[in-house]
């Protein structure tokens, strides 16, 4: 016993992983040294200077932690882990300003296409991947991995699972995000939308992936909680679908093992098909699955009252999971997709409507007793409001799949206006909401610095929103009927261009809206940062405080 | 025991939770995904589809490489409106060879499906260095740097080769000779164009940017764009042959 406290020894962890990444570092400069392309060789470079790095991280916080491994509990209570989560955290607010800038910046080359600057890393189809994945992956990711790795240490009362491996997760994943990124300004897609980086990239992302559902797996299985709390029910949904989507939909054969380009195996229909399936279901269990995970956590914590239904929790997790998965079809609506695989997307959407609202439903009225707190909380307006907007956005989804909807909303700006009132209403809202718990919860502060300002924020980042969506409402209708209207002697009433000068007053609009989005974002960040900087500290209480129920 | 004490089986285990939400979640995809590849009416047999050369090959994946995708379908649906606008509507055949397919999901502009051989090369240099010295109402980026650029040609047979492996039926000789047919199809006074044209039977060969000397990045779009939707003859395409 003294043997082991006297002598300090690298964990297996520590060594495996030094060795690791010794071993991609020594990859990642042959790589470099024998690209085929540039974009290749800066990747390489990049991969090789983060495994240096992350050795001798590795070595340095061996040399400083003390000997023993930190205790699972202190005083009978559960020895968090948030260092991860507060890194997840601050650099999710990072990317959600970057996402929602570069946004903005697309917004107004679609309005002035003077701003695309006639070079190749400034276009619009080189920097539209590059916002989609920012908010999505990076923003929405960054908040997915904080909030999954809070909940499940708190609703199982165990430390994360594993050292290093939380870190593993949180860093690969964010130098996947800097993969993508950069390769997108740099030409480096498969121009599978929201699946864009190349072979390399996905390679990477599936090795954090698994380390993210082993990380997540192991806590639930050392859980301290009889029952899994419903809220890491969707959490395990959204990793595990992930995983299959992710390898379902990026098979590819490299040209070369030392380039960036690559040719996926799969081709033509069957391609759109596994595409949109991917793609959907990127919605389906990304933006909802994992989302409706903070919902379940975040919204009975904030507003003090146990979930509304558990029955109805059930049946929302099990229709939602199974019907989503058949939703993509409707991306593909009377194109060279068999019709039998079309009607089959379609009705299946437009049954994803009732688990869709069981579950808003099921947000809405974990209120039930504590609606007053509306008035006087902003944070639970912003995650009440959120659900709303998921009501929104999920009778919207399966009224455009239909497919007489469909032949008119396609192509239009519609879509994008729809993709908006889940994007920044649902998925936006709930994750500033979740942000502003959190941030307080893991820097062990009283409160946020200021409630004021996050009425600030809910107020001008919704009238943003409205702004969005009803411009590309008002533009996507618009384009549908000029595209097929008819004049008194049945020819085509509209040029093409007639349509596309038709749209400029509502682009600027749009971008509006989503300055208004941006400007409640950067009051947030400040918001926290200030939360943080000087918020007054908590005073840790004792083992007293009651451990949240299952939801039963 | 009713049936939600039942569902304590998943919440009290995680990996039997694992292995009901995998079991849920294989199901749709399974049932709308696997008979794409066995069904034989899911790519009717067309004549007239071939794979892409070598220089529309390389101007394919500038295409996909500026992210032309986001803004221009390459699906033209069997509508009234859109048929007489783009003409005929796509066939799954058109894009069998496709890796990846271009469909796309937006029109910001027009689609493409079949743009090919609707306007000059002339038009295109001019349209794609500056849209709207052409359409003064068009949001499209200008790509001037496209003429700019040489195609580098050493990794095209590669291309080729791995184009053929994941189920393009490229033959031997094409690859084997993808070098000289690159170059040759933006230059129809070299001595490759014969060997091209044999090749690759009635695909155009033509001094797309009109600029002597290597193919530019602006030649390979080009020849990529003046190809799409002109494989197949719709004057002699029956329809009917494809009902089964």
């Amino acid at each position: 016993m003294n043997q082991s406290l006297s002598s300090k020894r690298m964990t297996n962890g520590e060594a495996g992983l030094a060795l690791f990444f010794s071993l991609a570092a020594f990859l990642c400069l042959i790589g470099a040294a024998k690209a085929v392309d540039s974009a290749f060789a800066f990747h390489a470079s990049l991969g090789a200077a983060a495994s240096l790095w992350a050795v001798f991280a590795i070595f340095n916080r061996y040399f400083d932690r003390p000997y023993a491994a930190p205790p699972q509990e202190i005083n009978g209570r559960p020895n968090y882990n948030l260092g991860p989560i507060r890194f997840a955290t601050a650099i999710s607010v990072f990317w959600g300003i970057a996402g929602f800038t570069v946004g903005l910046l697309i917004a107004c080359q679609l309005a002035w296409p003077a701003l695309n600057f006639d070079l190749p890393w400034t276009s619009f189809g080189r920097l539209r991947p590059l916002h989609t994945s920012a908010v999505v992956f990076a923003f929405g990711g960054n908040v997915l991995i904080a909030t999954s790795f809070y909940v499940v240490q708190k609703t199982c009362r165990v430390r994360l699972a594993g050292e290093l491996a939380p870190w593993f997760v949180v860093l690969g994943y964010n130098f996947f995000i800097l993969i993508a990124g950069t390769g997108y300004l740099l030409g480096v897609t498969q121009s599978k939308e929201y699946a864009e980086p190349e072979w390399y990239a996905d390679l990477w992302l599936t090795i954090v992936w698994v380390t993210y559902l082993l990380v997540f797996l192991m806590t639930l299985i050392k859980r301290k909680e009889p029952h899994i709390y419903v809220a890491n029910w969707f959490y395990l949904a959204f990793i595990i679908t992930i995983a299959v989507l992710h390898l379902g939909n990026n098979p590819a054969i490299p040209v070369s093992v030392f380039g960036s380009k690559s040719y996926i195996l799969w081709g033509g229909v069957q391609d759109a098909m596994f595409q949109w399936w991917y793609g959907h279901n990127a919605v389906g269990f990304f933006l909802t699955a994992g989302f409706l995970a903070i919902m379940y956590y975040f919204i009975p914590k904030r507003a003090e009252r146990p979930v509304y239904s558990y029955r109805l929790s059930i049946i929302h997790f099990w229709a939602i999971i199974f019907l989503y998965i058949w939703a993509g079809p409707h991306h593909l609506h009377y194109t060279a997709l068999p019709d039998w695989a079309q009607t089959l997307g379609m009705t299946f959407s437009i049954m994803l409507w009732m688990p869709s609202w069981g579950g808003m439903i099921n947000g809405l009225m974990t209120l039930s007793g504590a609606w007053d707190k509306l008035r006087t909380d902003p944070v639970l307006r912003m995650l009440v409001v959120s659900v709303a907007f998921y009501g929104m956005a999920t009778f919207e989804g399966p009224l455009m799949s239909i497919k007489v909807v469909n032949s008119l909303s396609h192509y239009t700006d519609w879509t994008i206006g729809h993709v908006h009132s889940g994007a920044l209403g649902w998925v936006g809202f709930v994750s500033f909401g979740a942000l502003y718990c959190l941030v307080p919860w893991i820097w062990h502060r009283k409160a946020l610095y200021s409630l004021k300002l996050v009425n600030w924020h809910f107020w001008i980042a919704t009238l943003g929103i409205v702004i969005y969506i009803s411009s590309m409402w008002v533009s996507g209708i618009l384009q549908g009927l000029m595209w097929r209207a008819y004049n008194s002697l049945g020819f085509l009433e509209y040029s093409f261009i007639e349509s596309v000068d038709a749209m400029h007053p509502f682009y600027v609009i749009r971008a509006t809206g989503g300055a208004l989005f941006l400007i409640g974002a950067l009051i947030m960040a400040y918001n926290l940062w200030m939360t943080v900087r000087v918020g007054e500290a908590e005073e840790l209480t004792p083992a007293s405080s009651p451990a949240l129920q299952p939801a039963e | 025991m009713s049936f939600w004490t039942r569902h304590h089986i998943f919440e009290k285990n995680s990996i039997i939770l694992i292995i009901g939400i995998l079991a849920v979640i294989s199901v749709g995809g399974l049932v709308e995904i696997t008979p794409l590849f066995y069904l034989k009416s899911t790519i009717e047999v067309v004549d007239g589809i071939r794979p892409y050369t070598p220089l529309e090959l390389t101007g394919r994946n500038i295409y996909i490489r500026e992210g032309c995708y986001l803004c221009h379908s390459q699906m033209i649906r069997p509508l009234r409106d859109e048929v007489e606008r783009y003409g005929h509507y796509s066939l799954a055949a058109e894009s069998m060879y496709d890796h990846p397919f271009q469909w796309g999901s937006k029109r910001t502009g027009p689609d493409l499906a079949r743009v090919g051989a609707k306007y000059s090369d002339d038009w295109h240099v001019t349209h794609l260095t500056n849209p709207r010295a052409i359409v003064p109402q068009s949001v499209m980026p200008g790509y001037p740097f496209l003429a700019e650029t040489e195609v580098d040609p050493s990794m095209i047979a590669d291309h080729l080769r791995t184009s053929r492996a994941v189920g393009v039926p490229y033959t031997d000789d094409q690859i084997a000779s993808a070098v000289d047919d690159l170059k040759a199809q933006a230059d129809p006074d070299s001595a490759g164009v014969d060997g091209f044209a044999k090749r690759y039977p009635k695909a155009v060969v033509r001094n797309f940017d009109g600029k002597p000397g290597m193919p530019t990045e602006m030649d390979a779009l080009i020849a990529y764009l003046q190809m799409l939707g002109t494989l197949v003859d719709f004057k002699l395409y029956n329809e009917k042959a494809n009902l089964r």
